[in-house]
C-alpha cells in the first residue's frame, strides 16, 4: 500500500513537472513566432515537409473514408427512401467530425511522429547543443517554424480530407449507385451552413494543429538523448496526440452543436 | 591559485566552483585559470566532468556553487542576450561535431554567419571559402554532413567554430576515435589555428600524447578535484603517482586494475 501510494506520488510529481516544461516550452515557442514572421523562407521549407509530403496520406484516406460514408450512408438511407439526403449525410459527417478528427490522427501519425524523431535526433546528435553555443536559440529557430507550419498546415489538410471525402461519397452515390446528381449537391448546399459547420469544422482543426504541433515537438525536445529515448518519445507523441484530439473533439463537439 | 598570470591575463577564471549531477558530485571546489592566447588542455579518465565542465564555461549548465568569468564578465549571471553575446565570441567544437544534418558543409560554415551578421552573400560565400581552405575542406563544400568521415566532420564542424572570428575555441575530446592521419590534420590544425587567429584553446581530452604535444598547459582532474597542473614537461616529471600512472598510461597503480572484489584464492576455493 505504502509502495502504490510512494509511486502514485511519484507519477504525479514527475507529471506535473511534465506539464510546467512543457507549458514553459509553449511559451517560448509563441515567443520565437515573430522571428518566423519576419524570415519566412524557413517557414515555407516546414510548410513542405510538414503540410505538402501529408498531402497524399490524407488525400487518399479522405478519398476512402468518403466512398465508405456513401456506401454506408446509402444503405441506412434506402431504409427510409432518403437515399436523396446521401450529399447532406456524407458532407456533415466529414466536415463537422471526420475531416478535422482523422485528419488530425493521420498527421500525427506521418508529420507528429517524424518532428518528434528530427528533435529528438537533434538533441541525441548534440545540433540543438551546438546552435546554442553558436549563440542561436534552437527554440526560436528550429521550434517556432515547425509549429506554425504545423498549425498552418493542419486545418488546409483537414479542407483537403473533407473536399476529398465529399467527392469519394459522390463518386459512389452517385457514381456507382444511382443518387440523383442534383439533388446530392443541392441538398447539401441547402443543409450545411457556412458559420455552422465549416467554421466550426475548420476551428476545431486549428485546435487540433495547435495540440498535436505542441505535443510531437515538445516529446522530441524533452526526449532522452538515445535512440530508446527517442523512440518512446515518438511513440508518446502518437498515443498523446491521439487521446488529446479525440477528446478535445469530445468537448469542442459539446461547446460548439451540444446543448450540454 | 593556478596559473602565475595577472589577472587580465586569463580569458577564463573558475574559483571554487562545485557541480553535482543528482547525488554524484563532479566537481568539488576547483579552481582554474586559462591563459589568453595559450592552449589549456584540461585532461582525465573518462566520466570525470570534463565535458560538463565546457558546458559550464558556455553556459550551458549552471554551478551549485562557485563562479565563472569569461573575459571577465561572470558566466552565470548574465541576461540570456549577454550570454548569447558572449557565445558569439567563444566557439565550441562538439565531439560528435554536431552539424546541422539537413544542411551541406557550406550552408553549415555559412550558418553562423548567416543567422548573426547581415552580410551580402557574396562575401559570405568568400568568408566560408576562407574558413574551409584553412581546415583544408574547401573542396568538400558541396557534402552533406553525412558524406564525411568523422574527422573531416570535426574539420567543418572547426570551420563553422571559427566562422565568427571567436575570442577563444573549446574543444570537447578532438582526438577520440580518429585514425592517425585525421589525427595528425587535427593537431597541426589546433595549433596553427591558436597562431595564425590569436585564439586561445582549451582543449579537454584524455589522449595524453597528441594533447601533451601541443598544449602549453595542462589540468589532470580526477573525481571532481585537480590532482596535478603544469606544462607537459612538469607533468611527466610529476611526484604524484596518480599522474605518472594516467601520463604513462599505466595499467596499475593508484586507480587499480581490478574492481575492489574479495581475495582471489578465497574466491576461486569458495563454494558461493
Amino acid at each position: 500500500m505504502l509502495q502504490f501510494l510512494q509511486n502514485l506520488g511519484k507519477t504525479t510529481r514527475s507529471s506535473f513537472a511534465k506539464l510546467g516544461r512543457a507549458s514553459f516550452f509553449l511559451t517560448h515557442t509563441l515567443a520565437g513566432i515573430n522571428e518566423v514572421l519576419a524570415r519566412p523562407n524557413l517557414l515555407f521549407k516546414q510548410m513542405y515537409s510538414v503540410g505538402v509530403l501529408s498531402f497524399l496520406i490524407i488525400t487518399i484516406s479522405g478519398l476512402f473514408v468518403g466512398m465508405v460514408l456513401g456506401l454506408q450512408g446509402f444503405n441506412i438511407l434506402s431504409d427510409f427512401g432518403a437515399e436523396e439526403s446521401l450529399g447532406v449525410m456524407v458532407a456533415a459527417s466529414l466536415v463537422r467530425e471526420l475531416g478535422p478528427v482523422v485528419a488530425a490522427l493521420l498527421f500525427a501519425g506521418r508529420a507528429g511522429s517524424a518532428l518528434t524523431a528530427e528533435i529528438g535526433l537533434m538533441k541525441a546528435t548534440e545540433q540543438l547543443s551546438g546552435m546554442e553555443m553558436m549563440a542561436v536559440d534552437p527554440i526560436k529557430r528550429i521550434i517556432s517554424p515547425r509549429f506554425m507550419a504545423g498549425f498552418i498546415s493542419m486545418p488546409l489538410l483537414a479542407a483537403l480530407f473533407s473536399a476529398i471525402g465529399i467527392m469519394g461519397g459522390h463518386m459512389v452515390g452517385v457514381g456507382m449507385l444511382g443518387v440523383d446528381d442534383g439533388a446530392f449537391w443541392s441538398q447539401m448546399q441547402a443543409s450545411i451552413d457556412f458559420q455552422e459547420d465549416i467554421i466550426n469544422g475548420m476551428l476545431k482543426s486549428v485546435v487540433f494543429g495547435f495540440v498535436v504541433s505542441w505535443i510531437a515537438l515538445f516529446e522530441g525536445y524533452d526526449a532522452i538523448p538515445t535512440s530508446e529515448g527517442v523512440s518512446r518519445a515518438t511513440t508518446r507523441t502518437v498515443v498523446n496526440s491521439a487521446f488529446s484530439v479525440l477528446a478535445l473533439d469530445f468537448i469542442l463537439t459539446a461547446l460548439m452543436f451540444g446543448d450540454i | 591559485m593556478a596559473n602565475s598570470a595577472s589577472p587580465e591575463d586569463n580569458i577564463v577564471s573558475i574559483s571554487n566552483l562545485s557541480f553535482s549531477r543528482g547525488p554524484r558530485k563532479i566537481f568539488d571546489g576547483i579552481s582554474l585559470d586559462i591563459q589568453r592566447g595559450k592552449i589549456t588542455a584540461i585532461m582525465g579518465p573518462s566520466g570525470t566532468g570534463k565535458t560538463t565542465l565546457l558546458k559550464l564555461i558556455g553556459g550551458q549548465l549552471a554551478p551549485d556553487r562557485g563562479q565563472i568569468h569569461v573575459d571577465g564578465q561572470n558566466v552565470h549571471r548574465l541576461s540570456t542576450k549577454d550570454l548569447y553575446a558572449l557565445r558569439k565570441r567563444m566557439g565550441m567544437l562538439f565531439q560528435s561535431g554536431a552539424l546541422l544534418t539537413d544542411m551541406n558543409v557550406y550552408n553549415n560554415v555559412a550558418f553562423p554567419l548567416r543567422e548573426h551578421t547581415h552580410l551580402p552573400e557574396s562575401m559570405i560565400r568568400s568568408l566560408v571559402l576562407m574558413k574551409l581552405q584553412a581546415v583544408g575542406l574547401r573542396g568538400a563544400r558541396h557534402l552533406m554532413p553525412n558524406e564525411l568521415s568523422g574527422g573531416m566532420a570535426r574539420r567543418v564542424a572547426l570551420a563553422r567554430a571559427i566562422a565568427l572570428d571567436p575570442l577563444m575555441i573549446m574543444y570537447d575530446e578532438p582526438f577520440t576515435g580518429q585514425d592517425p592521419i585525421s589525427m595528425g590534420a587535427l593537431v597541426h590544425l589546433i595549433k596553427s589555428l591558436n597562431t595564425t587567429l590569436s585564439l586561445t584553446s582549451i582543449i579537454v581530452s584524455h589522449d595524453v600524447q597528441e594533447t601533451a604535444a601541443i598544449a602549453d598547459y595542462i589540468y589532470v582532474l580526477s573525481e571532481g578535484k585537480i590532482i596535478g597542473q603544469g606544462s607537459p614537461q612538469e607533468l611527466q616529471q610529476s611526484d604524484s603517482a596518480w599522474v605518472q600512472q594516467f601520463m604513462h598510461g599505466d595499467a596499475d597503480g593508484p586507480v587499480h586494475f581490478h574492481y575492489p572484489a574479495a581475495d582471489y584464492l578465497d574466491d576461486l576455493l569458495s563454494s558461493k
